[in-house]
């Protein structure tokens, strides 16, 4: 009884992460309908430099947070401006290869730079170990991963519902030319939720490094994971990647414990019946138009 | 009702052997005589241009953009490299068959999924299935070696006359011919009217369907077919390097081979052997610059061909070639750029 306690929580915590790593993806290829399979490098960037800031220059590990969104964001707004843009109105296939390319270039570098091998960030002593709640054990670590996600979704499902930001980036995802019509700066607009996005990923691959591991293969690795997340969720609010997230999440935790010689065949095979059964995603409208 | 002989005298004169394309063939067979120590590179080259053949013939000219086209080729390795080991087909041509077979079956039974959705869904589905057959194969690690792959396949000689050679001479010139065979049948498929009707549904499935073409049907055909392709090109590469791995299946082999495609262009038939020449030699080039990081600039050149356009660099590649074939053959025998891609 405890075990499964457990299990939920780890994977509740793992399901909130996938969730900050790939909301950003979210709104790019569900809203923006551009398929970015580069998502994952702007997380290893974040992750990274989490890493060096902590490990190689001392800094504490919660203001090292911080500053991970802000690099990733802005690495993700040089980006935006000097190439994603000019891809925007092209064909998925024109995407696909112009992110993976991106992918194998980000790989490539960060192994040339830091080195192949799985990097580690030291973390604080009060966020290590765990304790008994009601005798189901609960990380220190995973508490928090817990309790940052969750504000930070519910701060993102405000803003996109409540601020005059979120109403404008919901019109110009709605009619890009309705939008400008009525005065809307659409490629701002664009350029500042793509650079939220990726942020939000930087932020997503520095807490991930202690969970899912931080290595040169990491954007490749959970490829996979990004696009079932928006895929399987469907883009139509905040809510649907969310809720995939967290199945995604608990569904591959409790995979690992209950099947660990199946690996990663459940998740696999949840996806592609998802898919068959609902071709634009569990929640909402179409994932891609 | 007057239209109708000018499309087929169109299709027929497309149809017909050009001599650029003749001379293509001599100067590949001539190859496999005039570099007699570069059997083994060559021979690679020839597998993965009947593997980019396989995915143009989806991509080009159907429209279907795969992430996981590597399941097949795949399926097709293990397949021939599980007959020849328990010697159940111990004649190497038949187990290329039943191997292509093999990923035929596969192809037949996930084209339902493909057919489905939209692009982004096609990515995802294809990409999961190739994903979910390499964690099949290192679960059954028993009857696939796992991490380890299939070891210790010994081939017999094809048709039991031309034994495999440490050289690689028979493997080079046996891949070559089914490559051959295989790219005539590739040729008359697509210039038949149902390789028409899938360029019709490429440009517009709704039209398309609104003509009368049976659209999901034509593509679950040639998706079927693409995955007979694939499976032989992966059947060729266990019988020639008598060697399968769980790296058959992985996502970089999918990628690289659109990077292939890309290179050579997609939509016509040579545009997979151009582009796998092409890219088999940057591969060689980068890996002698930098043997650890040629991954960067594989990644480099594919984000500069999307920038700077594919249609673009297709139109100076030709443009030498052009020049000089307008100096002696007229205007009307230059190569035409590939037609635009699906959007």
């Amino acid at each position: 009884m405890t075990s499964l306690f457990t299990i939920l929580f780890d994977g509740v915590a793992y399901g909130m992460l996938l969730f900050v790593l790939a909301c950003g993806l979210a709104v790019t290829l569900g809203l923006m309908n551009f398929v970015n399979l580069a998502h994952g490098a702007f997380a290893m960037a974040g992750g990274y430099i989490c890493a060096v800031l902590v490990n190689n220059s001392g800094w504490p590990f919660l203001v090292a947070l911080p500053l991970a969104f802000v690099a990733s964001a802005a690495i993700g707004v040089v980006l935006e401006r000097a190439l994603y843009r000019h891809l925007y109105a092209r064909s998925h296939l024109d995407q696909v290869l112009f992110s993976i390319g991106l992918v194998f270039m980000s790989v490539a570098a960060v192994d040339y730079i830091m080195g192949s091998s799985r990097v580690f960030i030291k973390l604080p002593a009060a966020l290590e170990g765990q304790f008994d709640l009601f005798g189901v054990g609960i990380g220190r670590y995973r508490l928090m991963i817990i309790v940052i996600c969750g504000f930070l979704t519910v701060a993102l499902q405000l803003i996109l519902a409540r601020t005059r930001f979120g109403s404008r980036l919901r019109a110009a995802v709605d009619d890009p030319r309705a939008a400008i019509g009525l005065g809307i700066n659409v490629p701002q607009v664009f350029a500042f939720t793509f650079a939220f996005g990726c942020g939000l990923a930087g932020l997503g691959g520095a807490l991930s490094a202690e969970i899912l591991g931080l290595d040169p293969y990491f954007p490749l690795k959970f490829m996979i994971y990004f696009l079932i997340v928006v895929t399987v969720g469907g883009s139509s609010s905040i809510t649907g990647p969310f809720l995939a997230s967290l199945l995604l999440g608990i569904g591959d935790v409790a995979g690992k414990y209950y099947v660990p010689k199946m690996g990663p065949f459940v998740i696999y095979t949840i996806m592609i019946v998802i898919l068959i059964w609902r071709p634009n995603g569990l929640f909402g409208r179409t994932a891609a138009r | 009702m007057t239209t109708l002989p000018d499309v087929s005298t169109h299709a027929v004169a497309s149809a017909r052997w050009r001599p650029g394309e003749i001379a293509f063939w001599i100067v590949v067979v001539a190859c496999g005589f005039l570099f007699p120590s570069r059997y083994l590179i060559m021979t690679d080259i020839v597998r993965l241009a009947l593997f980019a053949l396989s995915l143009d013939l989806i991509l080009g000219y159907a429209g279907i953009v795969s992430l996981g086209h590597a399941a097949f080729f795949g399926v097709g390795a293990y397949a021939a490299g599980l007959l020849a080991l328990h010697g159940i087909i111990s004649e190497p041509v038949l187990a290329l068959v039943v191997a292509g077979f093999a990923a035929m079956v596969l192809g037949f039974f996930t084209s339902f999924l493909v057919i489905r959705g939209v692009d982004l869904t096609r990515l995802m589905v294809t990409l999961g299935i190739a994903l979910l057959l390499e964690a099949l194969a290192e679960r059954f690690s028993d009857i696939t070696g796992g991490t380890d792959g299939l070891q210790g396949i010994e081939m017999q000689p094809i048709l039991g006359h031309f034994a495999f050679d440490i050289f690689g001479k028979t493997g080079f010139f046996y891949s070559l011919i089914v490559l051959f065979l295989l790219f005539v049948l590739a040729r008359r498929i697509v210039h038949s009217p149902f390789g028409l009707s899938l360029r019709a549904i490429r440009n517009n499935p709704l039209r398309a369907a609104a003509i009368g073409i049976p659209v999901n049907r034509r593509l679950i055909a040639i998706y079927t077919v693409s995955a007979f392709y694939a499976g032989i090109a992966g059947a060729l590469f266990t019988q020639t390097t008598a060697l399968a791995s769980l790296d058959v299946f992985s996502f970089e082999r999918s990628a690289d081979l659109m990077l292939m495609l890309v290179i050579g262009g997609t939509g016509y038939l040579y545009g997979g052997l151009i582009g796998a020449v092409v890219f088999k030699m940057l591969q060689e080039l980068f890996s002698t610059i930098t043997p650890q990081y040629w991954l960067f600039w594989i990644g480099l050149v594919l984000v500069v061909i999307v920038l700077v356009g594919r249609a673009r660099i297709h139109r100076w590649v030709l443009w030498l070639p052009n020049l000089i074939i307008r100096q002696f053959a007229g205007r009307r025998a230059v190569v035409v750029v590939p037609e635009s891609d699906p959007s």
